[in-house]
């Protein structure tokens, strides 16, 4: 047998691990600010860029894939090499795929505090960003296919299978949520409007979790852990089941995040169920790693590495079995829109993802520069400062969540709300948050004592750009049988990606296409109008800020709900708004049925300063919204990407849609002033008290 | 209101059941498959990312 000799490319591994690290340090960092502006709004010092609806999601983008995303790459790089016994396909290709990430990283740290936003949750980049990500991503395919149909060991071995499985998927993912109408460079609309919006959101946000922080992570534990612990998987064959049951039952369980809503409730079901039969894989996952470590105790004892990974894998086993749990129509009706699910995903970001990470890291880092951690201790002291603080952010937020909700369904013996204000449930959970910030805080600083120990590990080693070994080549060619043989093995990659997009498209079609049938077949409530141009322009400023952040546009029909808000939310209200506007956490109230509550006098007001009018809130106030001039330059563009999409605005309503702008904005200004307040009908607040008085009110007209 | 939209779809109540006949089977054939696998191979594989020639900083120590 011939033997080969190659190298491996470890400076790419390197490289990401390098800028994960960074990351890490830059998402958390923007975390604690968001954390803090949660009780002390004055953090963002007067400046839009750094409002919390703004920032909010540079935290999660930031975390999710510049930190985590960089350390799967880092992850992937290095194992892939090795289980396939080759070098990257191409280190041109690896090289694009790393400096395009980073810039793609770095055009999103511009544009969200920016305001270029879509608006929805995790997929918040505009249009060029998102083609930008889907060509690196195919760079980055071709590079991980081309060394595996490369490779000279002849098996895939499992964690390859979960590589390919998160890079067919977050494809498709990404590809079918992000399709919508460019208006300009740095505005779209979605494709999809209301139900069928948020449905293709929630498919992508969950799956995002699946496949972007879940399967690629599965992937480096089945190789990470069972060389830490230096012993084989505790069981091969359950790993074959987890993949598979994993990413087929996966897929269909998007729906429970819209427990409760307008969507139907057949596929609000088929969430549900398919979420609890979730917890079969994940725990036969989590009990595979864990008894990896069987006879090895007494290593995690010593060995911050181990330690590290235990946590991770059992915070991984815990918020899979509490998501099953919370997608439970009962609990979700209590944990919904609270600090719970804030709760449950830092379980799974700080403990799975976070914990894992550095356990890797802990592991790799000695190697890459062949030599020992600078400080075991160190990393101990890491290990429990992280510990603590995740401990400290969970628990903090699964009180405030309980709290919080046990208040806004309080009801006295008279049948009224306990607390008709609904600030008072947010005053009540300060304190909690006060906890989480420092739980959080607690978490930063073991990280940056992480990249200190890094540091001076990397310091005190020689890097070995390219790692020299061997291996025996494949056998080629050596008989007619054994030729095909190979070509089978070589397409087998191609062949298993089919499989796994299989797998995936199967539930990811049967859950959306009756949604789209409705399409044609919904009973548009008669009085449910498109929105004026003023009014449209109002929500895109809506949108720039990031209210749907703290608020949301969604009343559950509950009595609690009606009674604070109003008529519960309907279906058919939501068919021209694309985006839909639903959010995800009330930290203020639900607007949904705002519109005509308040004088447009209070609005003005309470944008300008919120605590004017509501004493003690924590919704930071919005001045410029008074300055700054209206971009009326869009609207025409605007309306007829709404045209294109089917919002039946007449034809050649593009022509005068800035005039009755002109119109709308005058006689909100003309009652601004009426009222003794300094109001311009050009400025930007004037088109969003528009839209803020027309939430909700269509199906009031309606009613007798 | 919204189930009789969707009951008002043809077959809707296909897609339950479809969802049900893909899965079963698949469960099925997965668990076979898999207690069918030959030993050696799941001893090959579950040693495969140890594979103590490629590391070197093992034999170094």
């Amino acid at each position: 047998m011939d033997i080969e000799k190659f190298q491996y490319d470890n400076k790419i591994v390197r490289d990401f691990a390098i800028a994960s690290v960074v990351f890490a340090v830059v998402g958390m960092l923007v975390g604690v600010v968001i954390a803090l502006q949660l009780f002390i709004p004055e953090v963002n010092a007067g400046l839009q860029y750094i409002t919390y609806g703004r920032i909010r999601p540079l935290h999660t983008n930031a975390v999710i894939f510049a930190f985590v995303g960089n350390a799967i790459f880092m992850g992937m790089y290095y194992s892939l090499q090795r289980v396939c016994k080759a070098r990257m396909f191409s280190d041109l290709l690896s090289r694009i795929h790393f400096w395009g990430w980073q810039l793609i990283i770095v055009a999103a740290a511009i544009s969200l505090p920016m305001g270029w936003t879509t608006s929805k949750e995790y997929a918040e980049l505009e249009w060029p960003i998102d083609i930008a990500i889907t060509l690196i991503w195919v760079v980055f395919a071709i590079n991980v296919f081309g060394t595996i149909i490369k490779r000279r060991e002849k098996h895939m071995y499992v964690a390859i299978w979960f590589y390919i499985a998160t890079i067919v998927t977050v494809a498709v993912l990404h590809i079918v949520n992000s399709i919508g109408i460019p208006v300009s460079l740095t505005k779209s609309y979605s494709l999809y409007a209301g139900v069928q919006d948020a449905l293709v959101q929630w498919w992508y946000g969950h799956n995002a979790v699946a496949f972007f922080l879940t399967t690629p992570y599965l992937g480096l534990m089945y190789y990470f852990l069972p060389k830490a612990a230096n012993r084989p998987v505790y069981s091969y064959r359950l790993s074959i089941i987890h993949f598979w049951s994993l990413i087929f039952i996966y897929i269909w369980a998007g729906p429970h995040h819209l427990l409760y809503t307008a969507l139907p409730d057949w596929a609000q079901s088929l969430g549900t169920v398919f979420s609890i039969m979730l917890i079969a894989p994940s725990w036969g996952g989590m009990i595979n790693g864990l008894l990896t470590l069987r006879g090895a105790w007494d290593k995690v004892r010593e060995e911050p590495v181990l330690k590290f990974m235990v946590v991770a894998v059992t915070a991984y086993g815990m918020a899979t079995f509490e998501g099953p749990m919370l997608s439970l129509k009962n609990l979700n009706a209590l944990a919904h829109y609270t600090d719970w699910i804030v709760s449950h995903v830092h379980v799974g970001a700080l403990g799975w993802n976070g914990f894992l990470t550095f356990g890797i890291l802990y592991w790799l880092i000695p190697r890459l520069y062949r030599t020992d951690l600078y400080s075991k201790k160190l990393a101990g002291w890491h290990f429990w400062l992280g510990t603590l603080g995740i401990v400290f952010y969970a628990s903090s937020m699964y009180v405030a969540g309980l709290t919080q909700s046990l208040m806004w369904k309080e009801f006295t013996p008279m049948g009224m709300l306990q607390y008709p204000n609904f600030l008072e449930t947010t005053l009540q959970i300060i304190p909690l948050h006060a906890i989480r910030a420092i739980g959080g805080i607690m978490y930063l600083t073991g990280a940056l004592m992480m990249v200190y120990n890094l540091y001076k590990t990397a310091a005190a080693g020689t890097f070995v750009a390219d790692e020299a070994a061997e291996a025996p080549a494949l056998p080629k060619n050596t008989a007619e049988s054994n030729e095909t043989r190979h070509r089978w093995l070589e397409r087998k990659p191609v062949q298993f990606a089919v499989l796994a997009t299989v797998a995936i498209l199967i539930g990811g079609i049967i859950e959306m296409i009756p949604t789209f049938l409705i399409k044609s077949n919904i009973p548009t409530i008669e009085s449910v109008k498109p929105y004026t141009p003023l009014e449209l322009q109002g929500r895109d400023i809506y949108i720039r800020e990031g209210c749907n952040t703290c608020h949301s546009q969604m009343i559950r029909p509950f009595r609690s709900e009606t009674e604070r808000y109003g008529e519960y939310s309907k279906a058919g209200e939501f068919v021209y708004d694309h985006p839909f506007l639903w959010g995800s956490r009330r930290t203020g109230p639900d607007l949904h049925r705002i519109g005509g509550k308040y004088p447009h006098l209070w609005h003005y007001l309470h944008l300008e300063n919120p605590r004017s009018m509501s004493p003690g809130s924590i919704m930071p106030p919005y001045p410029w919204l008074l300055t700054q001039d209206l971009d009326t330059s869009t609207t025409m563009a605007k309306i007829i990407a709404m045209q294109t999409l089917g919002v039946p605005y007449p034809k050649g309503f593009e022509h005068t849609a800035n005039a009755l702008l002109a119109k709308q904005a005058d006689e909100i200004t003309l009652d601004l002033q009426k009222n003794k307040v300094p109001a311009e009908p050009s400025k930007e607040v004037i088109a969003l008290i528009a839209y803020l008085q027309r939430l909700g009110i269509d199906i009031k007209v309606a009613q007798p | 209101m919204i189930s009789r939209i969707l009951s008002s779809i043809d077959g809707i109540s296909a897609y339950p059941i479809v969802s049900l006949a893909i899965f079963i089977p698949f469960f099925v054939i997965v668990t076979i498959w898999i207690i069918r696998l030959d030993k050696q191979y799941i001893q090959h594989m579950s040693e495969l990312p140890l594979g103590h020639s490629t590391d070197e900083k093992k034999e170094e120590r």
